[in-house]
């Protein structure tokens, strides 16, 4: 695991300044889609409520819905497993797929089995595992990570994934065309997906009311990948349930506007049990999410839908890069969750943020992300895992701040050096404000001093 | 009308200009203002760095010394929101807390939704850039976020607009970060100035000749910024701007 932190890896983005705006750009376009798909339905604000409502209450009877959920879905002829952590589900993947002795499998994206890191487990026991989302194909082959839980290649320009193609589909070197290059990705998918021995899906609804699930792509290859091979194993968090089919309405019309700007996702596919000759495995998995469910503090995070809105609009996410997170989800959401897990590996996460609040407004599901940032902040202070670096400066305003004579002096003192020192003395390696910006300039008089005289010119015009 | 200004501490110390356009803009409408010389922070920068013990006894500091009062006004949007925000964790339930939340204002919401303003002297002839600041816009809802979905308003552009020959330009990203974010400038310097590049850039290209906003904290940064740049834009916070059109009628 990279322990390096947000800042280091957002200034080495940073220092590509076309690329860093480049991203910045391509995600505001995003976001720019998504604020006019917005405004288009004037109820927009009343369905964030709604979503919100249905999530919350869903989260509050958890227990009682994921059983809910399997006995429908096993009335159906589904096959229910549980996992309490990534291994757990991983092994269970591992044997469903070699009862049937598969080799090559097809999976549609699934941020989860990015989160369990499924791959490298099932290449390690020498399955082939092909991503069949066009985006994370491209990382796939670049032997890179998703930097985005909806658009996985966001990162990456289309002369690089020319470039990429070209190595490993043997395209026309060059050739940047996106018709020619999707075109050539078409064709090897098609192979990929008629030698498929099994098709692996995310999930991205599962309703309890019914036992059915529904998976959302834009390019149809979740579909494909489980119409072809007899085997469907459908990896899910628990928190991907909705209590009742009806509750549909209000999710998918949520979910794609604020991801792509999209009124709907192209394929929202429903899979209610096997298909006839088939096998459906659906992998309920936990990997740390019943601890926020118990957390009053962090419950709300688990509303999230996975729409990727809150990256998208993050001014820091879209400066910073997705990889700069190092965790499978990044940006805001991802700055809640990865601590979760493990607050010590990425306690710079909360810290990544400007506390701007963007990404609470744009959330769908009305999680409040920068006050749950805010909370985590003060969560890593009490773990003892904030540096001294930040605690120390901090104990010591707060002690200056008390004694109003003490905070007189030292501005005064800070103010009179402002004014005199030189250059060297203030703009130095120590100074990260100075690095690209000017000190301000330094009045003589503090405010409380000119408002002394004001006050007393006052009293003596009287 | 008993009002206490409450100056962020950054601007006692480093503009005390804005404080006194402050005090000049309330004491030209009637209030009777005060400056209750025993404050100093809110404990904004401790609370936002997690340092909730480092916070509190600032918050119950401000409690006590604020208390007296009718009305407390700041120029400041960031340093309000903390007040009526976040305040919750550190005095809930403490006798006088809610009054205190309750008669909080940053400026701008001050003059519109207390003293009603629906008229402003004087005249400023340049084109003018508003940076609407995060704090201001969504944590006191000072205006409509281009996220949510509704009528849009803006009460610090409400002011501005009543000013004569006031030539408002419009940014192509109307409320996007400045990058300041408190000890974020510092710790995530590099993100920190690319942001604050970006927002100059694209109040530039709008047209503006003067930069200014509700938070003197935003434009510290972006002051900082664009004077390193030799950029052509002078930076106002929006009270001196507001004082100086009215002092010239």
């Amino acid at each position: 695991m990279k322990t390096a932190q947000h800042p280091e890896q957002a200034a080495e983005f940073v220092a590509n300044d076309a690329r860093a705006h480049w991203h910045d750009q391509a995600l505001w376009f995003v976001r720019e889609k998504r604020d006019r798909m917005a405004v288009s339905l004037p109820e927009w604000e009343q369905l964030r409520d709604t979503a919100s409502q249905i999530k919350l209450h869903t989260v509050s009877r958890m227990a009682d819905y994921l059983e809910e959920f399997e006995r429908n879905a096993t009335k159906l002829g589904a096959v229910v497993h549980w996992a309490k952590d990534a291994q757990e589900h991983n092994e269970i993947v591992l044997s469903l797929l070699k009862k049937i002795d598969a080799k090559r499998i097809v999976k549609s994206k699934s941020m989860l089995t990015e989160e369990c890191h499924l791959n490298p487990f099932l290449e390690e026991q020498g399955i082939e595992v092909v991503d069949t989302d066009l985006g994370e194909r491209i990382v796939q082959l670049r032997k890179e990570a998703p930097s985005h839980i909806v658009l996985p290649a966001i990162h990456i320009k289309k002369e690089e994934v020319s470039e990429t193609f070209h190595e490993h589909l043997q395209t026309e070197a060059g050739n940047n065309d996106p018709n020619y290059l999707t075109e050539a990705a078409r064709n090897h998918l098609r192979e990929k997906f008629v030698a498929a021995d099994a098709g692996i899906t995310g999930v991205n609804f599962a309703i309890a009311e019914t036992g059915g699930l529904v998976v959302c792509t834009n390019e149809g290859n979740a579909d494909l990948g489980v119409s072809l091979p007899k085997l469907h194993i459908a990896c899910m968090g628990i928190e991907k349930l909705v209590p009742k089919a009806a509750d549909l309405s209000v999710f998918l019309r949520l979910l794609a506007r604020s991801a792509t700007g999209q009124p709907i996702t192209t394929y929202s596919s429903h899979f209610h049990g096997p298909r006839p000759g088939g096998e459906l495995h659906i992998i309920l998995v936990d990997n740390g999410r019943s601890n926020l469910m118990g957390s009053s503090q962090f419950r709300n995070s688990l509303k999230c839908i996975r729409c990727g809105a809150c990256m998208n609009t993050c001014p820091v996410y879209r400066r910073s890069g997705g990889h700069s997170y190092g965790t499978t989800v990044p940006g805001p959401i991802g700055s809640i969750l990865a601590p979760s897990r493990d607050s010590k590996q990425h306690k710079s996460l909360p810290f990544a943020c400007t506390l701007c609040g963007s990404c609470t407004d744009v959330c769908p599901v009305k999680i409040d992300l920068h006050h749950e940032l805010l909370e985590w902040r003060g969560e890593i202070r009490k773990r003892g895992q904030l540096p001294i670096s930040k605690t120390l400066p901090m104990k010591f305003t707060s002690w200056m701040m008390q004694s109003p004579w003490l905070f007189g002096v030292v501005g005064a003192i800070g103010r009179w050096c402002l004014r005199h020192f030189p250059r060297w003395a203030i703009y130095h390696g120590l100074n990260p404000w100075g690095k690209q910006r000017e000190m301000p300039e330094s009045p003589k008089q503090s405010f409380r001093e000119l408002y002394q005289i004001h006050e007393s010119k006052k009293a003596s015009d009287e | 009308m008993q009002v206490a200004l409450f100056i962020p501490c950054y601007i006692d110390q480093l503009y005390p200009r804005v404080g006194m356009a402050t005090l000049k803009i309330l004491e030209r409408r009637g209030c009777d203002v005060v400056f209750p010389s025993t404050q100093t922070c809110c404990g904004q920068p401790m609370a936002n760095t997690g340092c909730s013990s480092d916070a509190k006894p600032l918050a119950e500091r401000f409690l006590e010394i604020f208390s007296p009062y009718q009305y407390v006004v700041a120029p400041s949007g960031s340093c309000v929101a903390m007040v009526r925000r976040h305040y919750d964790e550190y005095l809930e339930g403490r006798p006088g807390f809610a009054e205190l939340k309750a008669k909080t204002f940053e400026l701008c919401e001050f003059l519109v939704d207390v003293m009603k303003v629906d008229a402003w002297g004087g005249a400023y002839p340049h084109k003018v850039g508003l940076h609407s600041s995060c704090h201001g816009l969504r944590e006191l809802e000072m205006g409509k976020p281009s996220e949510r979905v509704g009528p849009a308003f803006s009460k610090p552009l409400r002011l501005l607009e009543m000013i004569d020959q006031i030539e408002l330009v419009d940014p192509k990203r109307p409320d996007e970060c400045c990058g300041f974010g408190g000890t974020f400038a510092v710790a995530e310097e590099a993100v920190s100035c690319m942001m604050g590049t970006d927002r100059l850039r694209d109040h530039l290209g709008a047209g503006a000749e003067v930069l200014t906003a509700a938070d003197m904290s935003c434009l510290m940064h972006l002051q900082g910024l664009g004077k390193r740049q030799q950029m052509p834009l002078q930076i106002k916070h929006i009270a001196e701007i507001l004082n100086e059109s009215e002092a010239k009628s």
